[in-house]
């Protein structure tokens, strides 16, 4: 395959100085709400703050992909002599919590980095945070070329996993015959 | 749809367990706004005018405001309503933290209790899911703890919690009502919530809450960013350093209390000590109180620090806030910040409202030094040990009797009013410090101040700190300081003001008590008391807003702000007249229960000079300037233009308001 230029975005979380507000959370459900900021739910976010504020424990975490399974086993982690639960730091919408989910559907939420046309200059999440919690970040590098899937494909694929192919099969043909 | 508030609050019956999901007339919006504006109109119409606190009908109101669970900063604050068991008046303490946002996602505005469970109960609102649940096994533990162990026992990590701890259980008239890192405290919201038999009201909630035009609610939002991003880089000069910026007091971040410590009075706000912050003081408090901070917090939304995860030596971790971390020690004269971290963790779990519960301890130790309480009273029992003979040991165990309404801890939960007038013998001349029967800041000064003066007396919140805020404390010293101070102050409502400032004088002719004179003090508390009911409609926390100095959220952003949430079309003009007709409405409301202008008054002690006459002088313009008759009574002209004709029919109805009489 060919080599091409990819743009790699990173968001730097200096989870140290987060106070816990949630004020990321809130605004990127603002952001991708349809029309833009008409609603707010952090329920539908792709960041969540894990918090357990007596263990002192308040962890930004994106979303990332979708995964039709659980890993074959969890991991947990001790940092700091702070106990993080199972799988804290995974970001897999994964049938194993429910995270990353939307509310009404349970379908996968994945952060896409607010990509916006034109381009916005950093994340909603990354704007909205005063205290330097969140770093934006991006570079180039050369990486064989190939195919991902978009949005409405996990959806898809995430619903195929559900219910099977063939009902969801059926199902596009009624709705497309409905016209 | 509905934009800004749900449109649906959650009524629950708890004497039959009904629960119902009752949708809100849109018109209340309108007229109300959200909030406190709201809840008032809803005590107003449904609670008969003689209930008292524990009475079935006493109902109790937690409400979020329009603003919550929106991308508008700091705008997490929940406001309790019901009727105090201190004040006998409609109290309003509000917390920050997360709940009200987690309500509003759930799809409720407010959650209203009607009567009594007949066993402790704690509710559980998860969306349409709402559960009133067995709470036995949670009676006796620590306000804090019953959060945690609610949220493990419902599997909900992400569940906010209101919980009341053993002074809440034991109706002790100083009860809090403890959320993580913030507590609705003042004037015994806890007790009530006892008194129904509610542990806890948990609410986890994955529902929208929709702005109206959410494009021009983010302009608005960017542009306080801004600002709140230049605040931060650039105190106020020439104040204070706890009024320099924006936010609660950050009393967390701040380690340097001399001003505190040396102005606010120690005891049963008795004592002034100055020298106090000495070199050796000066060096160890910072020096604990850094130590027991593990990390700054903030509530919802907010990018701020007022808060602290407080993990001090071998004491269970809680969280704290504001000036809770130096009553405990100021009040029993312990010279100790390690008493004061500890002692605090113990109040927390308690559930005690941190500001009138040191004052009523030390009330009592002034009575046992007086002989007033005698060695009967301190004794102990087969169930607990005599007072112990050390100033950390009497204060605690006072405490633990208070919480527990145990021996003489039963008389003085009720306050320092009420434990004076059952104690008698003389105990009615160390209560110097309520107003309303509602214990004050320990604050003793010198010469009246006459806009402090009409807060302090009028102010239906009772408590000065959520009453003050815009205003600077005091004049500047020098004419270069207020050019400064006036140069960049957008907030004020109209530029002529400046003026005041600039001819305001620390002393002399053109300073307190003689200026600023009573018609500018009108206008100014006015102001300063109509920023506070546009916050608590909203739910913006003062700290933002009407409670510092040049703060984010002013009365010439708040009606866009609105507006682009609600939908409503608000200029500054509509907006002052919704919360002016929701605090004339509160205000009548206590008026029918007995309130007046003999109750308007600030402690005798309060200030060492007075000016009676100048005093009923300030009274008289006030109340004239806000369209009250000389009792304190809105008139029938001033309730007929805020559209309470309603109001004046039952007020005149039950001869408070007398027609056409000033």
């Amino acid at each position: 395959m060919a080599k091409i230029k990819k743009k790699i975005k990173t968001i730097k979380v200096d989870a140290d100085k987060c106070n816990g507000c949630r004020g990321c959370e809130i605004v990127c459900s603002a952001f991708h709400s349809i029309p833009r900021y008409s609603s707010n739910n952090p329920a539908r976010s792709r960041i969540q703050i894990i918090r357990h504020p007596l263990k002192d424990i308040w962890l930004p975490i994106f979303a990332g992909e979708y995964t039709p399974a659980e890993c074959m086993g969890r991991d947990k982690y001790i940092i700091d002599g702070k106990e993080y639960d199972e799988c804290t730091f995974c970001r897999a919408t994964c049938p194993s919590r429910d995270i990353f989910k939307e509310p009404d559907s349970g379908l996968p939420l994945k952060c896409d980095m607010c990509e916006d046309d034109p381009p916005r200059e950093k994340p909603m999440c990354v704007e909205w945070c005063l205290n330097e919690v969140l770093t934006y970040e991006e570079r180039e590098e050369e990486v064989e070329e190939s195919v991902e899937m978009e949005d409405v494909e996990t959806g898809l694929s995430s619903m195929i996993d559900k219910y099977g192919m063939d009902k969801i099969a059926d199902a596009i043909t009624r709705m497309s015959q409905k016209g | 749809m509905r934009y800004g508030e749900v449109g649906y609050n959650l009524e629950i019956d708890l004497a039959t367990g009904n629960i119902e999901r009752v949708e809100t007339d849109p018109k209340m919006l309108e007229t109300h706004l959200g909030g406190l504006g709201t809840s008032v109109k809803l005590h107003w119409d449904r609670v008969p005018a003689e209930t008292q606190a524990f009475d079935d009908e006493n109902m109790l109101i937690f409400s979020s405001g329009i603003l919550n669970a929106t991308p508008a900063f700091s705008a997490n604050r929940s406001v309790v309503t019901f009727m105090s068991p201190e004040s006998g008046l409609l109290a309003y303490p509000m917390m920050g933290g997360f709940w009200s946002a987690e309500l509003k996602y759930s799809g409720y505005d407010k959650v209203i209790f009607h009567n009594k469970s007949p066993k402790w109960v704690y509710i559980w609102i998860n969306n349409d899911k709402v559960e009133i649940r067995d709470a036995s096994h949670l009676v006796g533990r620590g306000a804090l703890e019953t959060q945690d162990l609610i949220r493990r026992e419902l599997n909900q990590p992400n569940a906010q919690v209101a919980a009341i701890g053993p002074a809440g259980e034991n109706r002790c008239f100083t009860a809090s009502i403890e959320q993580g890192r913030s507590s609705a405290s003042r004037l015994g919201g806890g007790a009530v919530m006892g008194d129904k038999k509610i542990k806890a009201v948990a609410v986890r909630g994955t529902g929208d809450v929709n702005l109206a035009n959410g494009e021009a609610f983010m302009k608005e939002m960017k542009d306080m960013m801004q600002y709140i991003n230049f605040r931060n880089a650039n105190p106020i000069k020439d104040v204070m350093t706890i009024l320099s910026g924006i936010g609660s007091p950050q009393e967390m971040v701040h380690t340097d209390e001399k001003w505190h410590t040396e102005n606010f009075m120690w005891g049963n706000a008795r004592t002034r000590r100055r020298g106090f912050w000495d070199e050796n003081i000066s060096k160890e408090w910072p020096k604990t109180q850094l130590e027991g901070i593990k990390r700054l917090i903030s509530c919802f939304n907010c990018p701020q620090h007022c808060g602290a995860l407080i993990s001090y030596k071998e004491t269970p971790r809680y969280m704290a806030k504001c000036f809770g971390k130096l009553t405990y020690a100021m009040a029993s004269y312990v010279d100790s910040m390690d008493f004061a971290w500890r002692t605090l963790q113990r109040a927390t779990e308690y559930g005690f409202d941190s500001f009138s519960t040191p004052q009523i301890l030390a009330f009592a130790v002034e009575l046992q030094e007086a002989g007033i309480l005698t060695d009967k009273d301190f004794a102990g029992t087969s169930t607990y040990p005599a007072c112990p003979t050390d100033k950390e040991g009497r204060f605690l165990w006072l405490m633990d009797r208070v919480a527990h309404r145990e021996g003489i801890g039963d008389v003085l939960a009720d306050g320092v009013y009420q434990a004076a007038r059952k104690i008698g013998k003389g105990a009615e001349a160390f209560d110097h410090n309520t107003i309303k029967k509602h214990e004050q800041l320990p604050l003793k000064l010198g010469t009246l101040d006459p806009l402090y003066y009409l807060m302090y007396a009028t102010n239906e919140k009772i408590s000065i700190t959520q009453i003050e805020g815009n205003w600077p404390q005091g004049a500047f010293a020098t004419m270069e300081q207020r050019e400064e101070f006036v140069r960049d102050w957008p907030q004020l409502p109209d530029e002529s003001w400046k003026q005041w400032l600039l001819e305001w004088e620390p002393r002399g002719e053109k300073g307190i008590p003689f200026y600023p004179t009573p018609d500018i003090c009108s206008e100014i508390v006015d102001w300063m008391e109509m920023l506070h009911n546009i916050d608590d409609a909203c739910c913006v926390c003062a700290g933002m807003s009407s409670f510092c100095l040049k703060p984010p959220y002013h009365i010439h952003n708040y009606p866009k702000i609105i507006s682009a949430a609600t939908g409503l079309d608000l200029d500054e003009a509509s907006l002052k007249k919704i919360v002016n007709r929701s605090r004339n409405l509160h205000r009548a409301l206590n008026n029918r229960r007995g309130m007046s202008r003999k109750d308007e008054k600030p402690p005798e002690d309060h200030w060492k000079r007075r000016w009676p006459e100048l005093e009923e002088n300030l009274l008289s313009t006030y109340y004239t300037f806000k369209g009250w008759d000389q009792e304190g009574v809105p008139t029938r002209e001033r309730l007929h233009e805020l559209d309470l004709d309603y109001v004046a029919e039952d007020l005149e109805k039950r001869g408070i308001l007398k027609n056409g009489q000033d």
